[in-house]
């Protein structure tokens, strides 16, 4: 149903014809007013000398390639109206999300769909599109007629981005709500995903982004962001939200985050968190970022020696947020000195009462706070760890370094 | 010993940055021959508009960095944004061809230097364009590019070499301050070639694009203005001691025209027997090095201005055109080359006649959105910078509207 289509580079520049079928002006532009409807053309906006006319799109009769014919011709000249989405001022060659495709992409067109409604026509927006094809008719736009534009068309791939997985960029936070911009689409994405997207955007909406979605979504997507752009986005937001974000971030990621900024500005959002994450934040912030100390994280979870797998099983459950990334359970003796490592796995081939001291590994591997980063992932290399506990001077358990912060500093080189 | 010098590398990456690079990349082989046949033919003359094409160079780098810094935008995605696909495509039509005459130049420059060792252009060429392709490709290029930047070093030897040959520093003084305007082809068109090897339209998308990649804020932006302008005065040293060496070793002897890269060599006269290894190995290196950024650098522009993925972290079927766009200039660039009686010297010259003819139109494009309130806000041009920059753009039309006239009168008269 291709007639049924109607470009954006097409409605541009068609003749607007009243009741007795004369010209009025050629559109100029097209708005959408997200709060009434997302996908329908609101208005259409009328060149006709110097001034502009809008145009409703329930006074339109019928759209075609031919001209727009109206159906009643009383029409209001166009103020600016901070409530519209303007195809060729806030859209067309500027940059969006699209979310399915994960990336940032440029809107090069805009397909609309010719729609009946009450005895009149109507425009839906279809897809945004980018790629050659629609480059090709923005550039033959004018120079051929459209019929032909559209003939040669045919032998260059489309490339185009369903209009609703098309997230528009707005920093300003007043027009964002006026615009109805939510915020669902990339808090649905993969917070790595979110995370290459915010790279490839500039400092303004970058901050945009951080300062409106989710904390919990922001912290996981900041943790995944390169490290330069990190501190640069912190350093953007308001304290408190940052304070948000960094809270909900596992402490030694945001102990490392915190160590990239400057001191007051990193004071300023320690200020701001709450007692119990601040407290470990600091503690890991006074290690050298390239030590044991300054690797390793203080969520694990840990279980006197006495205890048996029952015990266990208790413990994570209380611990469940925990769960995903979990791999050895800690022994402690009544000193809270580090005694034993047992495999997560092992607890399931073994019944309740089982002390967990007969589970435990063979040779404990551990290391002190001040080891070295090369010598920590030589360990983790030669005796195949998923995770190494990390002990202070007493052999208290100070926290644990996991292959995936290995992982990590081994990318870096 | 050892350590020392290992400090002193240190010293010398610490104050490299874009703008640094962007300087150094600039003398690749179309700097050195235009600068060199600039001095071989014409003397001490030239020299005297070093010292307003380093003004201009610095009001160029200067914007693009203060526009990457500002906006957090490539200068493509500026000019897409603020006037439309049309005008990017052509801005990008202009880039590619810009470069592809530099990536010309550069293979030329490949094979030049190594013809000196009797190598001949089938075996160079198809190597240097193997290797960049890879180097590029492969991601190595940035553990290789502080080779490069350390061999430009070698520019030294002009600097050494100019002050053995004891040149008329009277007359090379006076020159560098005293404008000689002449109506004639030869000389508009080695002054169009001096302003478009110095400040090519390739440099300001590429420049802007490493301050917005290395995440310099507004704030900060002051620091990279200063290793703006060192970079700039950097090169524009090199170019007037290129000049010098070749006006007192070539044109004192008799002015004429360079025709091969060998000629060249001579400024380096003092070295003896090492003259034609150094003047080899500096247009090798700085060949290469060139040729390694500019293809990589228009990719992306381009594919950035008209809204195609790019980068070469992605695979080929993900940014086709990313990757058709720099592999075709490397190929083009150095199949041309291999065309056996492909003048080497007269092409170079040329190609940086072209970069000066078309640079009006990106800087036209620069002005007018630097001025953008809406973009800039506090950080538009001052008034001093737009003077330099409408008068760069109403001369260089001028210089190329005046060659062109002449030329046609000359064909007219044959």
């Amino acid at each position: 149903m291709s007639d049924q289509r109607l470009f954006f580079t097409e409605l541009l520049g068609l003749k607007v014809f009243d009741l007795k079928g004369r010209t009025l002006g050629v559109v100029k532009d097209a708005a959408i007013v997200p709060l009434l409807d997302p996908v329908r053309v609101d208005r259409y906006l009328i060149g006709s000398g110097a001034a502009w006319l809008t145009v409703r799109h329930d006074q339109v009769r019928a759209i075609s390639l031919d001209g727009i014919h109206l159906r009643d011709e009383i029409l209001t000249p166009y103020h600016s109206d901070e409530y519209m989405l303007r195809v060729v001022r806030d859209l067309v060659d500027q940059q969006i999300i699209d979310a399915q495709g994960r990336k940032v992409v440029r809107v090069t067109d805009v397909t609309f769909e010719i729609h009946p409604e009450n005895d009149g026509e109507v425009l839906w927006v279809l897809d945004v599109d980018i790629g050659l094809r629609a480059i090709f008719r923005r550039l033959m736009q004018g120079l051929l007629p459209r019929p032909w534009i559209r003939r040669l068309q045919v032998g260059i791939p489309p490339h185009s981005i369903r209009w609703e997985f098309c997230n528009i960029l707005e920093p300003d936070p007043q027009r964002r709500l006026r615009l109805n911009i939510s915020n669902r689409l990339l808090e649905g994405m993969h917070p790595a995903d979110l995370a290459d997207i915010v790279e490839d955007l500039t400092p303004e909406h970058r901050e945009a982004i951080f300062e409106n979605i989710d904390s919990e979504v922001a912290a996981e997507a900041l943790s995944e962001v390169d490290p330069g752009i990190q501190a640069s986005i912190l350093e953007s937001l308001e304290a408190e939200k940052a304070a948000e974000i960094v809270e909900e971030m596992a402490p030694d990621q945001a102990a490392d985050i915190l160590g990239e900024l400057e001191r007051e500005t990193s004071e300023g959002i320690l200020e701001e968190m709450e007692h119990e994450p601040k407290n470990e934040v600091r503690e890991l912030l006074e290690f050298k970022e390239d030590s044991a100390g300054g690797l390793m994280n203080t969520e694990y979870v840990a279980l006197p020696e006495t205890a048996t797998v029952e015990d266990a099983i208790q413990a994570l459950k209380s611990n469940e947020e925990l769960m995903e990334t979990l791999n050895t359970l800690f022994l402690l003796d009544s000193e809270e000195r580090l005694t034993g490592a047992v495999p997560l796995a092992r607890l399931f081939l073994h019944d309740g009462a089982t002390p967990l001291r007969s589970l435990a590994v063979d040779t404990l591997i551990d290391a002190p706070v001040t080891e070295r980063q090369d010598r920590i992932t030589e360990l983790f290399d030669k005796y195949n760890l998923l995770a190494l506990p990390v002990v202070d001077e007493e052999r208290k358990l100070a926290g644990v370094i996991t292959a995936d912060d290995i992982i990590s500093v081994l990318r870096e080189k | 010993m050892w350590k020392r010098f290992r400090y002193h590398v240190a010293i010398f990456f610490a104050v490299i940055g874009p703008g640094f690079i962007t300087a150094m990349v600039d003398n690749d082989a179309g700097g050195i021959l235009t600068y060199s046949q600039a001095g071989a033919k014409f003397g001490y003359l030239p020299l005297w508009t070093l010292l307003p094409i380093t003004l201009l160079l610095i009001v160029t780098q200067e914007m693009c960095s203060r526009m990457g810094a500002v906006t957090g935008k490539g200068l493509s995605d500026l000019i897409r944004e603020e006037f439309g696909l049309r005008i990017t495509f052509i801005v990008m039509a202009v880039l590619v061809l810009a470069n592809l005459t530099n990536m010309i130049a550069d293979f030329a420059g490949i094979a030049g230097s190594l013809e000196i060792f009797h190598i001949p252009r089938y075996v160079s060429v198809p190597i240097g364009a193997a290797i960049v392709w890879l180097l590029v490709v492969k991601g190595t290029y940035a553990s290789v590019e502080k080779i490069f930047l350390f061999a430009c070093l070698v520019y030294v030897a002009y600097i050494v070499s100019a002050i053995l040959v004891k040149p008329d520093w009277k007359q090379a003084a006076i020159y560098s301050v005293r404008p000689v305007l002449m109506l004639q082809g030869a000389y508009l068109y080695m002054l169009i070639g001096m302003v478009g090897t110095s400040i090519a339209p390739w440099m300001q998308f590429y420049l802007q694009a490493a301050v917005v990649e290395k995440g310099v804020t507004a704030k900060e932006y002051k620091e990279s203005r200063i290793e703006v302008i060192v970079g700039c005065i950097a090169m524009s040293v090199i170019a007037f001691f290129i000049i010098v060496a070749c006006a007192s070793t070539i044109y004192e002897v008799a002015p004429r025209d360079l025709l091969t890269p060998a000629d060249a060599a001579l400024a380096l006269e003092p070295f003896g027997q090492y003259a034609k290894l150094l003047f080899a190995a500096g247009l090798f290196n700085a060949s290469l090095f060139a040729a390694c950024i500019l293809p990589l650098s228009t990719a992306y522009s381009v594919c950035e201005g008209l809204g195609f993925e790019s980068g070469v972290n992605h695979r080929f079927r993900e940014a086709p055109i990313f990757y058709w766009l720099f592999t075709g200039l490397i190929v083009v660039g150095g199949a041309v080359v291999m065309w056996p009686q492909f003048p080497l010297v007269k092409m170079i010259l040329f190609s940086q006649v072209i970069n000066g003819a078309l640079l009006p139109v990106v800087l036209i494009f620069m002005t007018l959105l630097i001025n953008k309130k809406k973009l800039m806000h506090e950080w538009v041009n001052s008034r001093f910078y737009n003077f330099v920059s409408w008068a760069a753009v109403a001369l260089m039309v001028g210089l190329t509207m005046a060659l062109v006239a002449l030329s046609i009168q000359d064909m007219l008269r044959a």
